[in-house]
């Protein structure tokens, strides 16, 4: 009898928790889907909590996955909005057309900048994406801060320690297309588990070197000016350099959505674009679209 | 009267329990060594009193209730054998694809090279030679730190402290093993990583030795407490019969204790091995998190499980990436194993001594 009556008890407090729980995601009468890129999860999962201050009646579920998965789920049809670190394909837009018989839009909600740190009191000004490239690829050449031409204070045994991220980040993906050309990473880099321990690392340690978010840069470390092509010029990486193209190591941050966006997609993607969703993609180490607009 | 509990407490003050005033009193007394005939029987007397008295009121929901009980002690008891094979049993599942027709996958590679690159977009390889020598060289070094800590603080609290530092020394200890890893893991990656850095000259301060001393120091109150565990455990008898012989307490404790307890201090560092292999969070934070083959103690490592812990995360669920990272799940789970079955077969060869 007991167990009957507990029994029942443990129903109505379920009933009481599923309910709880759908009632308030009633009170949002849209609902976005929002997929896609790895290195923009948290980003848009930080538009996501933000937005909440601004309306309860839109609530949005952020995932992640890969930028192609969300462009793939885009065109499926089972997300509203897109995620992406790197251009649509064209192969892509055309699947989408195919699929819903409507042209992609895309917005640039913001920029990824990758810095090179150094150690502040490293003298190296400069590096060129074939010194990137012999320091960090598997069979580079470069192991020694004397084989770049400078003495480190506070690194006696001269060594180049290496600061890498663990295998699977967006971030690695981008250093090693857009500076290696894909080949692959010398082992014995030291892997780090997110943008910000990189540059803490690379603060505590004369002898490393390390890439990392632009936005993650502190008072201990230096950023290098970058140069994609040993002739060419080296850009340090400022807002200015980063929304003018110039600094080689920077990708956009798209949002694509099918079609022109209405309602309250639309709604979503003007405040994305406002100072407060600017000021959102500044606080999580990436470059707004409008200098200035989201500092201060 | 031989046993150290017979001494403190003599049976005279123990025999009232027997006498029924409170039920579960009289179990206390169950595991005590000899020389207590004289109230050893009083449990018994007890449950056969109330035996007679209880059991044919009993209703058959109180039966039925029993059974039950005695089912979920029953469980509890195989649970252990049950989850162990459980887990190896979904570890290996997920691992089995990639081990049985991987794309990039060779056994023999896997285990004997040190090259991993389990996401390049050329030539995939999945070497985990590196991964287990950090492993094992981090926790070998912690080993070589933690133990004469251990034992000698177990040495020291169970032999030679009085009781109010006894007292105090056991709740700091306690106090020791109850930081979190992921703490420890935040000393390796600020503090200690700075001191290595200023005193040895290191180029970098997150390293082996980083990851070995804080291992060290997590392994330390375990081996304290099981080890002070296994020494309080040798009869007091054996402590008498040396002192009686004219031995020094040195004497004693090298000669007679630490021979009398081994099994049990054997345990105790096997369980600082233990803690030392399966720890993740701290060792992803101090060793530095290279894959590297290290040639010495400031040469950053990576381990097994921090492997996992960074990478599995982002790992395409059902991708042979994933699976090799159970895979090395099984690897790690292989290797703890032999490392047990050695001890367990170290200790019974003593025993047969």
């Amino acid at each position: 009898m007991s167990g009957v009556r507990a029994r029942v008890a443990l129903g109505v407090a379920l009933a009481v928790l599923v309910g709880s729980g759908c009632g308030r995601r009633n009170h949002a009468s849209v609902v976005i889907q929002n997929k896609g890129s790895d290195t923009m999860v948290n980003l848009a999962q930080a538009w996501a909590e933000a937005y909440r201050e601004v309306t309860t009646d839109v609530a949005i579920e952020v995932s992640g996955g890969g930028s192609g998965v969300g462009i793939a789920a885009l065109m499926r049809g089972t997300i509203d909005l897109a995620n992406s670190s790197r251009d649509i394909k064209p192969r892509e837009i055309e699947e989408v057309r195919r699929h819903t018989g409507r042209e992609p839009a895309e917005v640039i909600a913001g920029y990824d900048a990758l810095a090179i740190f150094v150690h502040r009191d490293n003298p190296i000004e400069m590096i060129t994406f074939e010194q990137l490239s012999a320091i960090f690829r598997e069979d580079g050449p470069v192991t020694r801060w004397s084989q770049l031409g400078v003495q480190v204070p506070g690194c006696q045994r001269d060594r180049i320690i290496r600061v890498s991220r663990q295998s699977s980040s967006g971030t690695y993906e981008f250093f090693r297309e857009r500076v290696m050309q894909q080949r692959d990473f010398k082992l014995g880099s030291l892997d780090m588990n997110g943008s910000k321990e990189v540059v803490e690392l690379v603060g505590n340690t004369p002898c490393a070197i390390g890439y990392s978010g632009m936005g993650y840069a502190n008072g201990r470390v230096k950023m290098l000016k970058v140069a994609a092509r040993s002739d060419g010029p080296a850009v340090a990486p400022t807002l200015e350099s980063t929304l003018n193209h110039r600094y080689p190591i920077a990708r956009s941050l798209h949002l694509y959505t099918v079609g022109e966006p209405t309602g309250a997609l639309r709604d979503y993607l003007d405040w994305i674009l406002s100072d407060a969703g600017q000021r959102v993609v500044q606080d999580c180490g990436y470059v707004p679209v409008k200098p200035g607009g989201g500092s201060h | 009267m031989t046993g150290r509990e017979g001494q403190s407490e003599p049976p005279s003050r123990r025999t009232p329990v027997g006498e029924g005033v409170e039920p579960g009193a009289g179990r206390r007394g169950w595991g005590a060594g000899g020389g207590r005939a004289g109230w050893k029987p009083a449990p018994q007397d007890l449950q056969q009193r109330r035996g007679e008295g209880k059991r044919p009121r009993r209703t058959g929901w109180a039966r039925a209730g029993e059974r039950v009980i005695e089912g979920i002690i029953r469980t509890s008891g195989v649970s252990a054998v049950l989850f162990v094979l459980a887990i190896f049993f979904f570890v290996f599942r997920e691992a089995a694809p990639v081990l049985f027709g991987g794309e990039h996958f060779k056994l023999l590679p896997f285990l004997f090279s040190v090259e991993w690159y389990p996401t390049s977009a050329s030539n995939v390889r999945y070497g985990t030679l590196a991964l287990t020598v950090g492993t094992f060289s981090v926790t070998a070094l912690a080993m070589v730190l933690a133990v004469p800590f251990g034992l000698g603080a177990a040495v020291f609290v169970s032999e030679f402290c009085g009781p109010r530092l006894k007292e105090a020394l056991k709740v700091v200890i306690e106090l020791l093993a109850a930081i979190p890893s992921v703490v420890w893991g935040f000393i390796g990656l600020t503090v200690m990583s700075r001191l290595i850095v200023h005193f040895t000259g290191a180029p970098v301060g997150v390293n082996l030795l980083n990851g070995g001393i804080i291992l060290a120091l997590m392994s330390v109150p375990i081996i304290v407490s099981i080890g002070e565990d296994a020494l309080k455990a040798v009869p007091d008898s054996y402590r008498e019969a040396g002192l009686a012989l004219g031995a020094t307490r040195w004497q004693l404790v090298y000669r007679v204790l630490l021979p009398a307890a081994r099994n049990g201090l054997l345990a105790a560092v096997l369980l600082g091995v233990g803690r030392a292999v399966g720890e993740t969070m701290a060792v992803l934070m101090a060793t530095g998190h290279a894959v590297n083959l290290p040639l010495g103690v400031f040469d950053s490592v990576r381990t097994l499980t921090a492997n996992v812990a960074a990478e599995l995360g982002e790992a395409p669920a059902g991708s042979d990436h994933y699976r090799v990272l159970f895979l090395t799940g099984v690897l790690l789970f292989s290797l703890t194993f032999v490392v047990n079955l050695v001890a367990d077969l170290v200790i019974r060869g003593w025993r047969r001594k």
